[in-house]
């Protein structure tokens, strides 16, 4: 995929700090990095809490169209929790309750009579841990089609290469797509097919939580690869626990810490660069430095 | 060895060879532990095997095609096909009953009651109901069908008794299976935008279905064997020759009617050998034990085989 800009390889991955944004005194060329200005996701005083504790308090962030965010801080920061209420998936778990405002191309997902259904398919998500279902590579991708009712073979089976292809799993299964069962593939492999599912689904954006953190660093890098490609077309926000992870493929790193109450919130949100290089929080620098966390 | 040993401070001479070693009692406790644990599976299979021998020995020479295949006969052998047939019959009609209510009821338990009062007293009743004995459930279904509602001794009152006897325990296993499908799947699911229903129908079940056909066997066994419901509410006499081209379902000639009496082979056994005269009555009761089991492995084997192409053709297609 061109993107104009360098893709590197495997191989020659440069130091992961400092990637992609020049270190400027203009703070205002820094809040550019981004490329698009559409807001793609928008979090209003967003709160979280599960019964009677709060795991997130008052989070305001914008994630802007075709670009990744990541989300980085300690355990139980809430990070997870709060991408999880992004496509609401939230809502499985009971006594868990979120005030505010999610907004998705300025709509409130957070509204009682917004179709969760509906949601899901224009926001896809990868969990932590690979989880094809035990049916065929084929029928894995095909799963979310279907259940929205396609089931001309033909479209089907295109839609099932196109997404393939662009999770770069393609080459890998073609020749046993119907024969080999999505649990027989290897773990990175496991989740390129848990992300060519999503896309099947022509999802707006993707969910990440710490897609890699069960994969062996080749395969994590393959992963990042592809989010780098994918970034052309969806909006991506990834939670991870691996700095370096977050400082070469996000565009824009939010930092969340937990209070004394251990209730998670926002420290500072900022283009990755300058937050891997001159952050405005001394906690966060304190993080990313490894002092703490 | 020893300069380098004694500079950390460790003393030297011979190191303790690795063979025999920990304590005399900690590896006689292993191996006594697994001598038990062995000789249990050994001894569950050894009860299976004398059973199966026991009655294939007895029943040599008595089970034949024209044995399985013939009416009772006061005088000779005769055979046990209106029987065996009843066996099936009832069998089909209860699972038709049971299961999809069992499957349903355990859906629901699983997926969609909460913790509540009203689950509670569901389970609470699942368990009070399993253990109550099968003549009592027996003499309920004779009170409830045969005098209140005058059907009198059928098939159908028989199943709907069975179906009381087993569908706690359907529901229980079905429940079980369900919850043994591991939460990543349904989020998996959910979270590509299908409905709750669709994720239950289309990862849930088909994943769930090894655990619920262990629910269809155990409750089949049942079925198989149940001899004190059934004397209550599907009869006990020896069946009249059936015409098995006799479609007419109201008919109580007719054997593919619910509405007649039918005795199954465990109530034929009790009934043989307990009241049973004549001169074959012993090779009659080892012949329709022999085929009982036979008819119990065969199910077992064959509802194991259907679970697994189920699987595959619901989770392929």
């Amino acid at each position: 995929m061109s993107t104009g800009e360098e893709m590197p390889t495997t191989a020659t991955y440069p130091e992961p700090v400092l990637r992609r944004v020049e270190v400027t005194t203009s703070s205002v060329a820094e809040e550019t990095a981004v490329r698009s200005d559409e807001v793609k996701i928008a979090a209003e005083h967003v709160s979280i809490s599960y019964g009677e504790k709060v795991a997130v308090r008052d989070v305001s962030l914008t994630v802007q169209d075709r670009s990744i965010m990541a989300l980085i801080g300690p355990s139980g920061s809430g990070k997870s929790t709060l991408l999880r209420c992004f496509n609401r998936m939230n809502d499985l778990i009971p006594g868990a309750s979120v005030q505010g405002k999610v907004r998705l191309d300025g709509e409130n997902v957070t509204d009682p009579d917004v179709s969760v259904v509906e949601l899901r398919r224009r926001v896809g998500m990868v969990f932590q841990r690979p989880n094809p279902f035990p049916m065929s590579i084929y029928e894995n991708v095909a799963y979310g089609p279907r259940r929205r009712g396609m089931n001309e073979k033909r479209k089907l089976e295109e839609l099932v290469e196109t997404s393939l292809k662009r999770a770069a799993l393609w080459d890998e299964v073609k020749d046993d797509l119907r024969r080999k069962s999505g649990l027989a593939l290897s773990g990175g492999q496991q989740q390129r097919l848990c992300i060519a599912r999503v896309l099947a689904t022509d999802p707006e954006v993707i969910l990440m939580d710490e897609p890699a953190s069960a994969l062996d660093p080749v395969s994590t890098l393959r992963i990042e690869e592809l989010m780098r490609e994918l970034r052309e077309a969806y909006t991506i926000v990834i939670v991870t626990h691996n700095m370096q992870q977050a400082a070469r493929v996000s565009d824009v790193t939010a930092f969340f810490t937990m209070a004394e109450d251990r209730a998670g919130y926002l420290v500072e949100v900022g283009p990755t660069g300058r937050i891997f290089t001159r952050p405005n929080e001394r906690l966060t620098e304190d993080y990313i430095s490894g002092r703490f966390g | 060895m020893t300069a380098a040993n004694q500079a950390i401070g460790r003393p030297g001479g011979p190191k303790p060879s690795l063979k025999g070693h920990g304590s005399r009692g900690s590896i006689l406790a292993d191996r006594a532990a697994t001598t038990v644990l062995w000789g249990t599976g050994a001894l569950v299979l050894l009860i299976l095997g004398s059973i199966i021998l026991h009655f294939a020995l007895a029943a040599w020479g008595v089970v034949s095609p024209s044995f399985l295949l013939s009416d009772p006969s006061g005088e000779a052998l005769g055979g046990v096909l209106p029987i065996l047939w009843n066996s099936i019959y009832m069998l089909a009609l209860t699972m038709l009953i049971a299961v999809p209510i069992g499957i349903l009821g355990g859906i629901y338990m699983a997926e969609y009651a909460g913790e509540n009062v009203v689950t509670s007293a569901i389970r609470f009743a699942e368990e009070s109901i399993s253990s109550v004995p099968s003549i009592v459930v027996g003499l309920f279904g004779l009170i409830l069908f045969v005098d209140d509602f005058h059907m009198g001794f059928t098939a159908l009152g028989g199943a709907l008794a069975l179906t009381f006897f087993n569908l706690p325990l359907m529901t229980r296993l079905s429940e079980q299976a369900l919850r043994a499908v591991p939460q990543d799947e349904r989020s998996a699911s959910l979270a590509l935008g299908a409905t709750k229903w669709q994720t239950i129908q289309h990862v849930v079940v088909p994943l769930a279905i090894p655990g619920l056909i262990t629910g269809v066997i155990l409750t089949a066994g049942r079925v198989f064997g149940e001899a004190a419901v059934l004397l209550f509410t599907a009869g006990v006499g020896t069946p009249p020759h059936y015409n098995f081209l006799n479609f007419d379902l109201t008919s109580p000639a007719s054997p593919w009617s619910p509405f007649r009496s039918a005795t199954t082979l465990s109530v034929y056994i009790w009934k043989l050998n307990s009241e049973g005269l004549g001169a074959f009555k012993n090779q009659i009761v080892d012949g329709s034990a022999a085929i009982l089991i036979s008819m119990v492995l065969i199910f077992n084997l064959g509802a194991r085989l259907i679970g697994r192409v189920l699987t595959r053709r619901l989770t392929a297609a």
